[in-house]
């Protein structure tokens, strides 16, 4: 039993992870209709930010954090200027959108293998203590982990539900035409979508380099966190977090039985979601209508 | 600069090519976006290394058996995922493809067939495969299906292909089975790319599953926009340029994929209908002329111009 729940506790931070960067894809997805893959490159230039700032500038670890969030929510925003806004302007069909988020991530990638090199790097160990709850081995990194993850995906929500930007937003998730029509300044909106996403990848960099480890192609763990956004459901932010969550709980307990099959499986759940409902678990049901 | 190292790069244009033209069949010419077309390269490349090494067939045939192999495996993946609309399609591709790549990484196989041993080893892949794809050779079976491509366009189903990429409802309206065509696409491209794959297994003489990375489908996807949609000389001109570009740009080292990403955004934002813009080497104005051809009459569709005005 004890066990179980212990696999369980990862499984949350692990989810709780995965959340982080998959609000990122779904928001844009809401607002955009596009995947953006170049938010792989985003949260690893975050996590990078964050090893650097710990190690050789000496940051203590909240400020390295804040530091984490600018950064990444900084290099969002300066994608959003010199990649999409182009397009955008050109209304170009969704998958040029894709193709040079794809070339966007292929940049940053080896942008930083050629300015820093390629070899894999730990953080340094911050918080070494472990509690014990009731015969469950907590390390505090964990628990920070669950309680940032939750800080941050709640404040997102409130912003979402209960202010004017956030009510903007969900207009345009709406319906951007309209909504623009409306009055609603688009191009804000936009910004404040990618500065969020950028802002909670960069957190999401960090926590990753925290437990693991910081390396230029980080992007096949970023690949399953949109795997959780999809499973929840593309444009829906409520589905990506539960998605995440569940992504991550399952994805620990088939590693647990077999750690070699955890990627696979996490890929097969994709083709499976694809196949019996792509809107995900709570994706809005969009009838094509041309 | 060897001839062995060019014939090196010549040999890999090749077979890429191969592919390119097998993606530029499902992405240029029907408006399918793929993100997995790794995994038809692995499969062929797998396929056609257990036959020749385990089984001992002939590398030709063995190709053709991989190139099968993968078209199969294609067109059950059609079956389920071609209904599936623009960003969903790509995402499915891009899951496949990867697990296709992970089921390779976990795989482990031996065969004992009349005294051969064969090791199939997870990530390690396999080893010492004969060096059996020489440069003429290749350069044939690129010719062939250069030739190929063009009748198969030139068709009622590369026309009923360019109708659906055009205007699926449209296409559909004018009783243009869409979902047969789109088959068709993934079919052939799958087939290409199967093939190619048992090419690229006997250059290199060693496969990994890791040589089957989603970055690998991406630059494929690239070549074929790079070109220009839906234009058969784009697709080769794509294909050498980016082929020989990472080559030419070797003394930079590291920078070079970094410039590749930056063209592909570049190109996306200055020039999205790539090099060619859809046309082929015959619509060019001095080489119409030297054909003797009548433009108008050949004059494909452009890819963008459609999409962007719809909106």
């Amino acid at each position: 039993m004890g066990y179980y729940l212990q696999q369980l506790v990862n499984g949350i931070c692990l989810g709780g992870m995965y959340a982080l960067m998959s609000v990122g894809y779904s928001l844009v997805y809401s607002i955009m209709n596009f995947s953006n893959f170049a938010h792989g490159g985003v949260i690893m230039i975050g996590a990078y930010i964050g090893y650097f700032a710990l190690t050789a500038l000496g940051c203590p670890f909240f400020l390295t954090f804040l530091l984490c969030g600018l950064g990444s929510g900084v290099l969002a925003i300066l994608l959003e200027r010199f990649v999409y806004t182009p397009l955008r302007k050109r209304s170009a069909p969704s998958l040029y959108f894709i193709i040079s988020a794809m070339g966007a991530s292929i940049f940053l990638e080896n942008l930083v293998i050629a300015v820093i090199d390629g070899t894999p790097r730990n953080y340094p160990e911050i918080f070494k203590n472990t509690i014990n709850i009731g015969g469950l081995n907590l390390g505090l990194d964990s628990l920070l982990m669950i309680i940032i993850t939750a800080v941050s995906l709640f404040i997102l929500m409130f912003i979402i539900h209960k202010t004017k930007i956030g009510l903007a937003i969900r207009a345009c998730s709406y319906n951007e035409k309209v909504a623009t029509l409306m009055g609603i300044n688009g191009d804000l909106v936009i910004f404040v979508v990618f500065l969020m996403g950028g802002i909670l990848a960069g957190f999401a960099g960090m926590l990753y380099g925290m437990r693991f480890i910081v390396k230029p192609t980080i992007g096949l763990v970023t690949n399953k966190s949109f795997v959780a956004a999809v499973f929840g459901g593309l444009g829906s932010l409520p589905g990506a977090i539960v998605g995440s969550l569940l992504l991550g709980i399952m994805e620990i307990f088939v590693a647990s039985w077999n750690s070699a099959y955890r990627d696979l499986f996490v890929y097969a759940l994709l083709i499976l979601v694809l196949v019996v409902k792509p809107s995900g678990l709570m994706g809005k049901v969009t009838e094509d209508k041309a | 600069m060897s001839w062995y190292y060019i014939e090196g790069i010549l040999i890999q244009s090749c077979y890429t090519m191969l592919i390119v033209l097998g993606l530029s069949i499902l992405t240029g010419y029907t408006g399918m976006f793929s993100f997995g077309h790794a995994g038809f390269v692995c499969i062929g490349a797998y396929i056609s290394v257990i036959c020749t090494m385990a089984l001992g067939i002939n590398y030709w045939i063995s190709l053709l058996i991989s190139g099968l192999c993968a078209m199969v495996l294609g067109a059950l993946l059609g079956r389920i995922t071609l209904n599936l609309k623009g960003d969903y399609f790509c995402i499915a591709t891009l899951g496949v493809g990867e697990a296709i790549r992970l089921i390779f990484n976990n795989l482990q196989l031996e065969l004992n067939v009349g005294g051969k041993h064969f090791v199939l080893d997870g990530a390690k892949g396999v080893a010492s495969v004969p060096l059996k794809t020489t440069f003429v050779g290749s350069l044939i079976v690129v010719i062939f299906f250069l030739i190929a491509t063009t009748f198969l366009m030139n068709s009622k189903h590369g026309r009923n292909m360019l109708a659906v990429r055009e205007d699926e409802l449209a296409a559909q309206m004018s009783g243009i089975n869409t979902f047969k065509s789109k088959m068709l696409a993934m079919c052939m491209s799958a087939l290409y790319a199967g093939i190619a794959g048992g090419m690229l297994a006997h250059y290199f003489g060693y496969i990994q599953p890791r040589m089957f990375m989603m970055v690998k489908s991406t630059e494929y996807t690239i070549m074929v926009i790079f070109g220009g949609m839906g234009s058969i000389t784009g697709s080769v001109l794509g294909t050498l340029l980016l082929c020989a570009l990472p080559e030419l740009l070797r003394a930079v080292g590291d920078w070079r994929l970094v410039f590749y990403g930056l063209a592909v955004v570049v190109i996306m934002i200055v020039r999205p209908k790539g090099l060619m813009g859809g046309k082929e080497l015959s619509d060019l104005p001095f080489i119409a002329k030297l054909l003797g051809k009548n433009k108008a009459a050949k004059k494909l569709p452009t890819s963008d111009n459609g999409k962007e005005a719809q909106a």
